[in-house]
């Protein structure tokens, strides 16, 4: 039996230690906002918080993550929308949107540890690919972010207190 | 149909209860069957395409797929506009893939602008004709930039204007008052002078019982509330927080998941499958399934499916096609283009004789090769059987045409299977109803199950199992006479595929000579986006450029010179040189390109400014675009999808390169099939342009084409090196730059 902390919630699972967590997510828990994009941790579509750091749940196996805490898109914010969510809106990043959980995984976790990121650090976190090309607006929506900074946090720290 | 089914897909956007307020803006009995067959708890149809509720809920029905375009926002503001609507009490639902909501406009559209007598403008006959033609067809389709253009101009207008006559009419019964004294606004009726109102829900109903004109009148470009306004897209916010749903996401109760491989040479067939009994003890498996020309595993788990699919041994035949490789294909181009045998495109003047005459003649061959659409959202169908009916389960560009296909392979009737839209995870021709791999498979392994059954491909299958964007070889000579004037244009090139026009040039040259040469491969080919525009723009406006640094001039002015007759393009390149800074210095290390390209009714011009990296590639430092659409629904979102054409054209002249190697495709996956990141993407500036009286023009498309050619043409003056084939990651660049102008003869 494989016990995740996922969003807050202990979740007890009866299935092989090196599923990968994106698998176990979509299939054995019905959480569908982290996308299958690659399978080889190239494109970021899978990207999940463990511990608060970015990680690509397609390649990361359910046993290297237990006793950690897990979040994905549904658990990034208890109440309305973070501050990543809000500002994605007020530039209407999205197009299609099936990168768009990852990408704002991967933001929410480089703003949480690093609130004023250079290009370097911004090219080097962001590495998630979308065929829509919405890159422009991400961009915008990133130095938005660092320079409008509040206190709202953007990783909601509520749930896990629980845990 | 089930209002639940489209609360699945659109989340909040969708209320129920009310009124269809239909019109057919096809033909007027579609309304009443909607009515009939659609309407639930006294909702009216006033058209096909809007109901309104009781509660005043005004609600646009979209016969377009969403994948990214913004279309669920872009065509009900325009339905919405006509019909004077309160924009914050306007939901929109995807149309059902039923034959009531086949898009004849969009068919009607296509034929006008193939060139076919324009239709008069809801012309009964025209429109009779051309819903026929969407049933046949059955046409959902998503494509061809054509959403905004084509539906929203002659569908979604008309049935917001006809719906709002429609609305007055009733009030005026009502109120027993003269039309003329009678305003909508707001979603209300009002009669100004005895100060009564009414809500279009209080009207419905009555407004009903009249037919829907076919010749509603429009509004003026200066009364449009809602048209020209860059409103939040419907979409976004579920695009945010994880909810929106995409054909992957799909979870029928009880659903099993199939991974598979396909045979890796097309053609091959499935000859013999090892490991078999091993592959059936892994945990999860439920079944191999083998097919004609590939084997799937069906698991409870898609991990699951596609380990014990890696156990398999599946034995493919050999076919002719084992031993070929990108090479041969582009001998075998080059062969046919040598044989002299050639198909006619455009012909004009003499252009044979001007070659002869011209005092200098300039040649040169371009090329480019096989892309993959690479979808962020791999390629995926689930459908369940059961007691004689289907049901699917997938984000497609054209889900009336799915159903069709379902049908067609499970030998079942149309009315039998029933396909429930999705968001798609992108689009780009991959999810056209002609490139249905997927589909087919998944048919063919759900039908030996009585669950659903999600066929999921893999990445690599994804890579290797496309319709791709086909290789092509372009040949150009030139000439010009003894006044230095450009008189002579040839080109022959490989494959004329849709849009017929791609390889025709705006500019004025007296004679021309463009002819094509089939030579046919045995790798699939499908749209992609912008179709052969995406090749032709890069050998056109290379070679133009070519041209012009030949004739020591600005390439800017090289190509304004030939555009006299036509004001829209030199209009386009004034504006994209101007904003981009042309003739200005550059900072060192960088230089400027441009290119023009006019498709899908829009015209395109933009400026790159690029440097090279310390290890000699190029890097893109800013787009400078202009477009003139006609006119612009949706300023910022027409932007995003500049941008995005933009990235996307980016992204195949930088990387994009299938290779074929003996009979196969040798990439599998975004390590080597690469794609452009945001470390690598330029500023991007998009000025928009209106016509007045110009046809509205198409936005999906239209930036995708000029962008390689104006990146090689700003290459070629950073460092006097001609890029004749992409793509770019296959050069090193090395500043300073050489001798300029030299053309291979």
């Amino acid at each position: 039996m494989i016990e995740l902390q996922i969003n807050g919630e202990t979740r007890q699972l009866d299935i092989e230690p090196e599923m990968p967590l994106l698998w176990a997510l979509r299939n054995e828990l019905g959480l569908t906002g982290t996308k299958f994009g690659c399978g080889i941790a190239a494109c970021g579509a899978c990207t999940v918080h463990i511990n608060g750091q970015a990680v690509r749940s397609c390649v990361t196996p359910v046993s290297a993550v237990q006793n950690t805490n897990i979040r994905t898109i549904e658990g990034l914010s208890a109440n309305g929308l973070n501050p990543v969510q809000l500002a994605w809106i007020q530039h209407q990043v999205p197009q299609c949107g099936y990168c768009q959980s990852g990408m704002i995984m991967a933001v929410s976790a480089l703003l949480e540890s690093n609130p004023d990121p250079d290009e370097q650090a911004i090219a080097s976190s962001i590495s998630n690919v979308c065929r829509c090309g919405t890159y422009p607006r991400v961009s915008k929506a990133i130095a938005d972010l660092v320079a409008s900074r509040s206190d709202t946090p953007f990783v909601d720290a509520t749930a896990e207190a629980n845990v | 149909m089930s209002i639940s089914r489209r609360r699945f897909l659109l989340g909040a956007t969708v209320v129920g209860g009310g009124l269809l307020l239909g019109y057919a803006f096809t033909r007027p009995s579609r309304q009443s069957l909607a009515n009939r067959d659609y309407a639930e708890d006294g909702q009216t149809f006033l058209t096909t395409w809007l109901r309104i509720d009781p509660d005043n809920i005004v609600t646009v029905i979209v016969p377009h797929s969403e994948m990214g375009q913004g279309v669920l926002t872009s065509l009900p503001m325009m339905a919405a506009d006509e019909l004077d609507a309160d924009w914050a009490n306007v939901r929109v639902e995807q149309a059902p893939a039923t034959d009531l909501f086949a898009n004849g406009v969009l068919v009607k559209g296509f034929a006008a602008s193939m060139g076919f007598t324009a239709p008069a403008f809801l012309n009964r006959t025209m429109d009779f004709v051309t819903l026929k033609a969407a049933e046949i067809m059955n046409m959902q389709i998503t494509g061809g930039s054509s959403s905004v253009r084509f539906t929203g101009e002659m569908g979604m207008r008309a049935a917001g204007a006809a719906a709002r006559e429609m609305l007055i009419k009733a009030a005026a019964e009502e109120w027993s008052v003269p039309v003329a004294e009678i305003t909508a606004r707001n979603s209300r009726v009002y009669h100004e002078s005895s100060g009564r109102s009414l809500t279009f829900g209080e009207l419905a109903s009555a407004a009903a019982r009249f037919e829907p004109s076919r010749t509603p009148v429009l509004k003026r470009p200066d009364q449009f509330t809602l048209m020209g306004t860059s409103v939040p897209r419907v979409d976004i916010p579920a695009k945010v927080d994880g909810t929106a749903q995409f054909g992957i996401d799909a979870m029928p109760e009880g659903m099993l998941y199939a991974a598979v491989m396909t045979s890796p040479v097309f053609g091959g067939l499935l000859q013999s499958v090892g490991n078999v009994d091993a592959v059936m003890q892994q945990r999860g498996v439920v079944r191999v399934v083998e097919l004609d020309d590939a084997v799937a595993v069906v698991a409870d788990n898609y991990w699951r499916a596609s380990k014990a699919l890696a156990m398999l041994q599946p034995v493919f035949s050999s076919t002719d096609s084992d031993n070929r490789s990108s090479s041969d294909i582009f001998a075998d181009y080059e062969s046919a283009l040598d044989s002299g045998e050639k198909n006619k495109d455009v012909h004009a003047g003499n252009t044979e004789q001007a070659l002869a005459d011209a005092t200098e003649v300039l040649s040169a061959s371009y090329r480019v090769p096989f892309l993959a659409h690479a979808a962020m959202e791999p390629m995926n169908c689930t459908i369940l059987f059961r007691d004689g009916h289907a049901d699917v389960w997938t984000g497609t560009q054209d889900n009336l045409g799915i159903r069709g296909r379902v049908a067609s392979i499970a030998g079942m009737k149309e009315n039998d299977v029933t396909v429930h839209p999705f968001y798609l995870g992108g689009g780009f021709g991959r999810r056209l109803p002609m490139s249905t791999n997927t589909i087919d498979q998944a048919t063919l392994i759900a039908q030996q199950f009585d669950v659903p059954v999600q066929t999921l491909w893999s990445r690599e299958e994804d890579t290797r199992q496309d319709y791709y964007r086909p290789a092509v070889t372009s040949r150009f000579r030139a000439g010009f006479d003894n006044n230095g004037q450009l008189v002579a244009w040839e080109n022959a090139y490989i494959g004329k595929n849709e849009p017929a026009e791609a390889a025709h040039i705006a500019y004025n040259i007296p004679n021309q000579k463009i002819d094509y040469v089939d030579s046919a491969t045995h790798v699939p080919f499908g749209a992609w986006r912008s179709v052969a525009h995406s090749q032709h723009t890069f050998f056109l406006e290379s070679f133009t450029d070519e041209l012009a640094w030949n004739r020591q001039q600005d390439p800017l002015q090289f190509r304004l010179a030939m555009l006299a007759d036509k004001p829209r393009h030199a209009r386009v390149l004034r504006e994209a040189a101007a904003k981009a800074g042309w003739g200005t210095a550059v900072p060192a290390g960088r230089a400027r390109g441009i290119a023009l390209q006019e498709s899908f009714g829009s015209i395109v011009a933009e400026v790159a400014e690029i440097s090279l990296t310390a290890d000699g590639q190029v890097r893109v430092e800013k787009v400078t675009c202009a477009i003139d659409c006609g006119r612009v629904v949706h300023p910022d979102n027409a932007a995003s999808q500049v941008e995005s054409g933009i990235i996307y054209g980016l992204t195949a002249a930088m990387y994009g390169q299938i290779s074929i190697e003996q009979g196969r495709v040798k990439e599998s996956n975004f390590h080597d099939y690469e794609m452009l990141h945001l470390a690598e993407s330029p500023e991007i500036e998009v000025i928009l342009l209106e016509s007045d009286g110009a046809a509205i023009g198409g936005l999906g498309e239209p930036a995708t084409p000029p962008i390689s050619a104006a990146v090689s043409n700003a290459l070629y003056a950073l460092t006097g090196q001609r890029i004749r084939e992409l793509p770019l990651k296959n050069y090193r660049f090395l500043p300073p730059p050489v001798e300029r102008g030299a053309v291979d003869a």
